[in-house]
C-alpha cells in the first residue's frame, strides 16, 4: 500500500482513550500523530491546599488501574518531606500490596489486552471453550488476575484505591491467618505464569527500536519501590534528582505532555527494568526463566510483554518469601510531624517510573506538586515506534485493516495508561 | 438461541477504577454471565463495538466536553436503561474538581480548555441525560453492581 490516510479514533484494549492519525503518500510517511484523547482532570491544580494526609488517597484517583502505585509514591514523597521512616512491617506490607498490583495489572494487560492478538481474536471473551488451549488460557486469565487481586485486597482492603494505607503505616492491619492462606493460591499460579512466559517468549511479535534509551529505578531485590535510576549507558542517577533530567515536550494534538530524558527518546516499564536489572530478580524466578532471560537486554518493544510475564513470576516468588516470614504485630501508624519542605518520591509503577515532587507548607498543606507518569514518558516513543513500523511495512502488501491492527498491537505493547497521562496541566520544576 | 441481556460498558472522564473492578468481577462471574449477557460494546475488552438497541448501558465517568455530551446522548437513545457507575458518573467528583477552582487557577487551565473544547463545567450524568440506576462508590460498590445486573437480568426476563 503506497497511500494511506488512517484515523484510529478509539484504540481498544488499553487503559483509557488514545487515538492515532496516519498519513502516507507515495510510500513516504507524512504524518504520525499519536495522541492521548483522555480529557484532563487537573489533579496538579486540585491538590494545592490539600492536607498531606489526604493527598495519597486523592491522587490514587488519578488512575484506577495504577491507583495503588500512586498511593505508594505519594506516601513516599510525603514521608520524605516530614522525615518519617516507616516501620519494617509497613515496608513489607507495602511491598506485598505492590506485588499484588504487579500480578493483577500485568495479568490484565497480557491476558485480556494482548493475548487475543496472539490467537487472532478480537477479545478474550471470544476464546473457544471447546479448544483445549483457548479454554486453558481463559481459565488462566481469571486465576492469575484473581490471585493478584486477592493479595492486594488482603493487604490494602481493596485492590483499587486501597483504603488501609496512610502516611506512617496502615489504619488496619491484615489478619495473619488470611495472609497464610494467600501462599497456596500464589504457589498455585506459578506453573500457570510459566506457561504465560513461554507463550510470550515463543509467539510474540517484533519491532526493533535501536534508537531509544531505557530508564528504571531498581534495588538489589527488584522491589519496584526503592533504589536509584539506572540508564542504558550504565549511568546511575539518584532517584530524587530524576526530574532534573527530564525535558518536558508539548505535543499540541495530545491532551498529555511528552518527555525526553536529557534530550533523548527513552522507554520506561517492564522492558526497561529487565534490560537494566534482570540480575536483581528473585533467584527462583531467574532459575525458572533462564531461557527467556537471555533475550534481555532487548530493543524489541514487544518484549515488554515477555518482561511483564517474567515480572509476574518475580512478584509471586517475592510475595511468597515475605508471606512466609512476616508475623503481623499490632502497631498504629506513626504520627507525622507537620513541617515545611520539599521532597521527591519515585517508584516503579507497573508501566514504569512514577515521579512525585511535592512542596508542603508548615501546616502540612500542599503548596505545589508535580507528577510525571510512565505513559507521559513513553508517549514520544510510542509515536516513533508506529512511524518505524510504517516505514518498514508500507512497501509490503498489507491491507488497511492489517496496518490498523498492527498499529494497535504496537500501542498495546507499551501498555499505556491514558487516565494517568492526562491528569495534569503542565510540568513545571519547583524552584531550587 | 436464548435471549441475552445486551449491555454496553462506557467510560467518560474518570480514573476508570470501576472498569478495573468490572474486569475483576469477570474472574468469578464470567462463566455464569457468558450465556446470559452479550457484551455489545466494551472497549476495554474488545474492538468491535455496537452501540445500538442495548438493554442496559453502564456508564462510568463525568461529562467534560460537548463531544462527550453528544456521545452520552447517543448511548441514552440506544439504551433501554442507563446506569451511572461510580462516583464521577453519579456525583461528578472527583473529576469535577475544576468546577471549584478559583479565578487564578482557572486562568492557568484556560488555554487547555479552549484548545480541546472543554465544556464550561464538568457534569454528572444525571445533569445531561435521564439515569435509571446509580451504583455509587469510588470505585463502584461491587455488591450493588452485582445486584443491579441481577435486577436487569430478571427485568428483561433473561433469568
Amino acid at each position: 500500500m503506497h497511500n494511506l490516510d488512517l484515523k484510529l479514533a478509539d484504540i481498544s484494549k488499553i487503559e483509557g482513550k488514545a487515538s492515532c492519525e496516519i498519513s502516507v503518500k507515495n510510500g513516504k510517511v507524512q504524518k504520525v500523530a499519536f495522541s492521548i484523547a483522555e480529557y484532563k482532570r487537573f489533579y496538579t491544580q486540585a491538590i494545592c491546599g490539600k492536607d498531606m494526609i489526604a493527598l495519597p488517597q486523592l491522587t490514587a484517583r488519578i488512575c484506577g488501574t495504577c491507583s495503588n502505585a500512586h498511593l505508594l509514591c505519594a506516601l513516599k514523597a510525603v514521608e520524605k518531606i516530614v522525615g518519617l521512616i516507616p516501620s519494617p512491617q509497613t515496608i513489607y506490607l507495602r511491598k506485598l500490596l505492590n506485588y499484588g498490583l504487579i500480578i493483577r495489572d500485568h495479568g490484565l494487560h497480557l491476558y485480556v489486552f494482548v493475548m487475543p492478538d496472539l490467537f487472532h481474536k478480537d477479545s478474550i471473551l471470544d476464546f473457544d471453550e471447546n479448544n483445549p488451549e483457548e479454554h486453558k488460557y481463559l481459565d488462566d486469565t481469571f486465576k492469575v488476575k484473581a490471585a493478584g487481586n486477592n493479595l492486594s485486597k488482603a493487604i490494602g482492603g481493596r485492590s483499587v484505591h486501597a483504603p488501609f494505607l496512610t502516611v506512617g503505616g496502615f489504619t488496619k492491619l491484615p489478619d495473619q491467618n488470611q495472609l497464610i492462606k494467600l501462599i497456596p493460591e500464589l504457589q498455585g499460579i506459578r506453573k500457570t505464569v510459566l506457561d504465560l512466559i513461554e507463550l510470550f517468549g515463543e509467539r510474540d511479535f517484533s519491532l526493533i527500536r535501536d534508537d531509544i534509551d531505557f530508564a528504571a529505578i531498581t534495588d538489589n531485590e527488584y522491589s519496584f519501590l526503592y533504589g536509584d535510576l539506572i540508564r542504558s549507558d550504565g549511568s546511575v542517577v539518584p532517584s530524587e534528582n530524576y526530574g532534573k533530567y527530564l525535558e518536558h515536550v508539548v505535543i499540541p494534538y495530545s491532551h498529555a505532555s511528552g518527555y525526553k530524558f536529557m534530550g533523548k527518546v527513552y522507554m520506561v516499564g517492564a522492558l526497561a527494568r529487565l534490560n537494566l536489572a534482570k540480575k536483581n530478580l528473585h533467584q527462583k524466578t531467574q532459575t525458572s526463566t533462564q531461557k527467556y532471560l537471555k533475550k534481555f537486554p532487548s530493543q524489541n518493544i514487544f518484549h515488554n510483554n515477555l518482561a511483564q510475564a517474567i515480572e509476574i513470576l518475580h512478584a509471586i516468588d517475592s510475595s511468597i518469601d515475605i508471606l512466609n516470614k512476616l508475623k503481623i504485630t499490632p502497631e498504629k501508624p506513626i504520627v507525622p510531624q507537620r513541617k515545611k519542605g520539599k521532597g521527591v518520591g519515585v517508584i516503579e509503577a507497573p508501566r514504569g517510573t512514577l515521579y512525585y515532587n511535592l512542596e508542603l507548607d508548615d501546616s502540612g498543606k500542599i503548596v505545589r506538586g508535580q507528577i510525571v507518569v510512565p505513559t507521559g514518558q513513553n508517549q514520544i516513543g510510542i509515536e516513533g515506534s508506529i512511524r518505524k513500523y510504517l516505514e518498514k511495512n508500507m512497501a509490503l502488501d498489507k491491507s488497511r485493516e492489517e496496518i490498523e491492527l498492527d498499529v494497535e498491537k504496537i500501542v498495546r505493547a507499551y501498555d499505556p495508561c491514558m487516565s494517568c497521562a492526562s491528569h495534569f496541566l503542565k510540568f513545571k520544576w519547583l524552584p531550587e | 438461541m436464548p435471549k441475552k441481556l445486551r449491555i454496553g460498558w462506557f467510560s467518560f472522564s474518570c480514573c476508570e477504577d470501576s472498569t478495573i473492578i468490572f474486569t475483576e468481577l469477570l474472574n468469578d462471574h464470567y462463566r455464569q454471565w457468558k450465556d446470559k449477557i452479550e457484551f455489545c460494546s466494551a472497549l476495554v475488552l474488545r474492538k468491535k463495538s455496537t452501540v445500538k438497541d442495548l438493554d442496559v448501558a453502564f456508564v462510568e465517568g463525568a461529562i467534560t466536553s460537548r463531544k462527550q455530551e453528544e456521545k452520552l446522548r447517543q448511548i441514552r437513545r440506544e439504551s433501554k436503561k442507563l446506569v451511572a457507575i461510580g462516583a464521577c458518573a453519579c456525583i461528578g467528583m472527583p473529576s469535577s474538581q475544576r468546577n471549584l477552582f478559583n479565578e487564578k487557577t482557572n486562568k492557568e487551565i484556560q488555554n487547555i480548555l479552549i484548545r480541546f473544547n472543554y465544556a464550561k463545567t464538568v457534569r454528572k450524568l444525571s445533569e445531561v441525560v435521564n439515569v435509571d440506576d446509580f451504583v455509587h462508590g469510588c470505585p463502584m460498590d461491587e455488591n450493588i453492581f452485582l445486584a443491579t445486573v441481577n435486577k436487569y437480568l430478571k427485568e428483561f426476563k433473561i433469568i
